[in-house]
């Protein structure tokens, strides 16, 4: 972003990358990958780099308002000061704070996660699913993240991602709006879990595992994290994929 | 005449007892800290119609909602039938609505069958809980009281609705006795088939037909008193509760203006924060939640629907939403009888957090909003779990060691986990 500040230019949109998307391996994957889809439909965009810093989700549900509006009025400075007006999310954490969170602080953009972006240019034409994997007949069923899903009443975004494949897309008996949590919301992804008789995360591969899919589609870098350790735990690697919605959109169009 | 003046003396006392115990409820209501939930009237009026009038968010469920329905509206309509029995116990008349004419015979044909399907909506929701022992009724919150209440409920309702059926019964053998004073009105297409088991004499029918009358009206008047002790209440909160409810995303938790001044003044040695009343940050106690927090709790009707889908609960932690619920009411309940005994300023040294919920169930929770999603009213336990995390955090540094490890992160490298910002870019670099 810096550079193209520099430069005199403003981006299309800020690609907000987010911690686990940063840092998390496996998350780094589906940041290069929607790196890719914008780069393939010519979407002039930017990210902070070492400019980005925690939305401060974790910190406030976890209890710590405090941390969390230092972080968010940091962020806030930051993005105001490069003028931005229209955000990405890779993570629906970092999209439900700066979308909902962020503007009683002094911070108002245009905010939509990955997904949205990929139906939007589904809808418009510029992205299709060709020149790449085929997903067709593929059983893919998809986990609705809950600050996706619940939290801001994105469920068909997703959907439509999917649908573009001509893949078998077959619903968990928990879905949409009574989807249930892949365990890792509310700070819950940086503890232990309390004492109980199972791990949430494997309660949640036991019901996708009823579905008999091939493909476990996910919109979370967390969910991503807990479903894929469901996955190993079943010892179901070889099988049974969990990947990304932007992942799944760049390879159906060889990316 | 004497049962005249008794019948206005009883319903007077009643309403009394009632007004009296429903604004010790409001009054307890309003120790919660202010919020403002006035805005958007033509938004939130849409809400309580679709939600608490329509049952909207029942539907999920369709068995429970069907049968609920039945017992809804005959509640709703069968108090036309209250109005009359109003009328003719203060005046000494006798079904005055009769004037009605068709219209008389169609209301209280349509009472009759109502009254029946509501007999058999609670028969077998006592089936439900008692022999079949549906999951979602029970739980460690739902021994003792909270059990006996649900099944006190429904056995009242199905005596009343008996008593209904009963007297019309007699009603309809008076008439065809052509017993003076009882005159032909009404249809009778569920009674009709009591008339058999009633006794023949005019004078044995009439003790029938007036025992079932002031059984049912004292009942209904008793059961009124009953509701501010019970979870019955939310036929009557179900309403304001909706109405007030969240209308923002569910994903929004709120921003502390208290800390967003501290945080000002912190980033900017120039920023004057506005005077605000120093208050302590989350909650402790049930009076340091809103008030719309406290209704919620007044409102819940113990369903389960919340506990049944919540992640934690599912997977055998100590989390139950809906006690989380019943844990603040019980609790504001009994600083409200605080308050009645020993003043306004008594102390009984307990809180809600520690005496009622302990840190294992708020740390438990995972924001999921699932329960929020779930409950037919509108209540939102995932705000009150929030309030007790920010005081464990805020207040007293009490975090799980885990959760502390990663605020530190945050704090000194703008990460939930231990990277160097500088590594942050990487990611461009690597494939």
């Amino acid at each position: 972003m810096a550079e193209l500040m520099a430069a005199g230019e403003e981006p299309e949109i800020l690609f907000w990358v987010g911690c686990a998307g940063s840092y998390d391996e496996r998350a780094q994957k589906i940041t290069r990958d929607i790196c890719k889809i914008l780069h393939h439909v010519g979407i002039k965009y930017a990210v902070l780099g070492t400019e980005e810093s925690c939305t401060g989700d974790p910190a406030k549900r976890a209890g710590n308002e405090f941390l969390f509006q230092m972080q968010a009025m940091t962020n806030i400075e930051v993005l105001n000061a490069y003028n931005i007006k229209k955000i990405v999310t890779g993570c629906p954490h970092c999209f439900n704070t700066i979308k909902n969170e962020y503007p009683g602080l002094g911070g108002t953009y245009e905010v939509i996660h990955h997904t949205q972006l990929i139906q939007d240019l589904i809808n418009e034409g510029k992205l299709k699913a060709e020149g790449g994997e085929s997903f067709k007949g593929k059983k893919i069923t998809y986990h609705d993240p809950c600050y996706l899903g619940r939290g801001n009443g994105i469920y068909e975004a997703p959907r439509k991602a999917l649908e573009v494949l001509d893949a078998q897309l077959v619903e968990m008996k928990r879905c949409k709006s009574n989807g249930l949590c892949c365990g890792a919301g509310g700070a819950q992804m940086f503890k232990e879990p309390e004492k109980g008789n199972k791990d949430i995360n494997v309660e949640r591969i036991d019901e996708a595992l009823q579905t008999n899919p091939q493909v476990i589609a996910a919109g979370c870098p967390f969910c991503m994290t807990m479903l894929s350790d469901g996955i190993k735990l079943k010892d179901k690697e070889q099988e049974i994929k969990v990947l990304d919605i932007a992942e799944i959109t760049a390879r159906a169009n060889g990316l | 005449m004497v049962a005249q003046i008794l019948f206005l003396v009883l319903t007077l006392a009643a309403i009394a007892l009632f007004t009296v115990n429903l604004r010790k409820i409001i009054r307890n209501i309003r120790l919660g800290k202010p919020v403002d939930r006035q805005d958007q009237p033509q938004k939130r009026l849409m809400t309580m119609l679709r939600v608490a009038f329509g049952q909207s968010k029942m539907v999920v469920r369709p068995i429970p909602a069907f049968l609920h329905f039945f017992v809804y509206i005959g509640f709703v309509i069968i108090n036309i039938e209250v109005l009359e029995i109003m009328i003719d116990g203060l005046f000494g008349t006798h079904r005055i609505f009769n004037g009605l004419g068709g219209l008389y015979n169609f209301l209280i044909g349509s009472f009759e069958i109502l009254a029946f399907t509501v007999w058999v909506s609670c028969a077998i929701f006592l089936v439900r809980r008692n022999i079949l022992k549906l999951k979602r009724f029970s739980g460690v919150e739902m021994k003792s009281w909270p059990k006996s209440d649900a099944n006190y409920i429904l056995i009242t309702e199905i005596l009343l609705m008996s008593a209904f059926l009963l007297m019309n019964a007699a009603d309809a053998k008076l008439q065809l006795l052509g017993a003076s004073h009882y005159v032909n009105a009404g249809a009778f297409p569920v009674s009709q088939y009591l008339m058999n088991i009633l006794p023949s004499t005019e004078s044995a029918l009439v003790i029938v037909e007036r025992s079932c009358w002031w059984f049912h009206i004292i009942g209904i008047l008793a059961f009124l008193n009953y509701l501010p002790y019970s979870k019955h209440f939310h036929i009557l909160f179900a309403f304001p509760n909706t109405y007030f409810s969240n209308l923002e995303p569910k994903g929004e938790f709120t921003n502390m203006a208290s800390v967003t001044n501290e945080v000002k003044a912190m980033l900017d040695p120039s920023f004057v924060p506005a005077e605000t009343e120093p208050g302590k940050f989350g909650a402790k106690d049930v009076t340091d939640l809103s008030w719309v927090n406290l209704m919620n709790a007044y409102t819940c009707t113990e369903c389960g629907r919340c506990t049944s889908v919540c992640p934690a609960n599912i997977t055998g932690k100590l989390l139950s939403p809906r006690k989380i619920m019943m844990d603040t009411r019980d609790r504001i309940t009994e600083v409200g009888q605080n308050i009645d005994k020993h003043g306004a300023e008594h102390q009984d040294g307990k809180s809600l957090l520690d005496d009622y919920i302990s840190r294992e169930e708020i740390w438990a929770c995972t924001s999921c909003n699932a329960c929020v999603e779930a409950c037919p009213v509108n209540i939102d336990p995932l705000q009150i779990i929030m309030e007790l995390r920010r005081f464990a955090v805020m207040e007293e540094s009490q975090a799980p060691g885990s959760i502390n490890a990663m605020m530190g992160n945050i704090e000194n490298n703008q990460a939930p986990w231990k990277y160097s910002p500088a590594d942050r870019f990487n990611w461009a670099q690597e494939s």
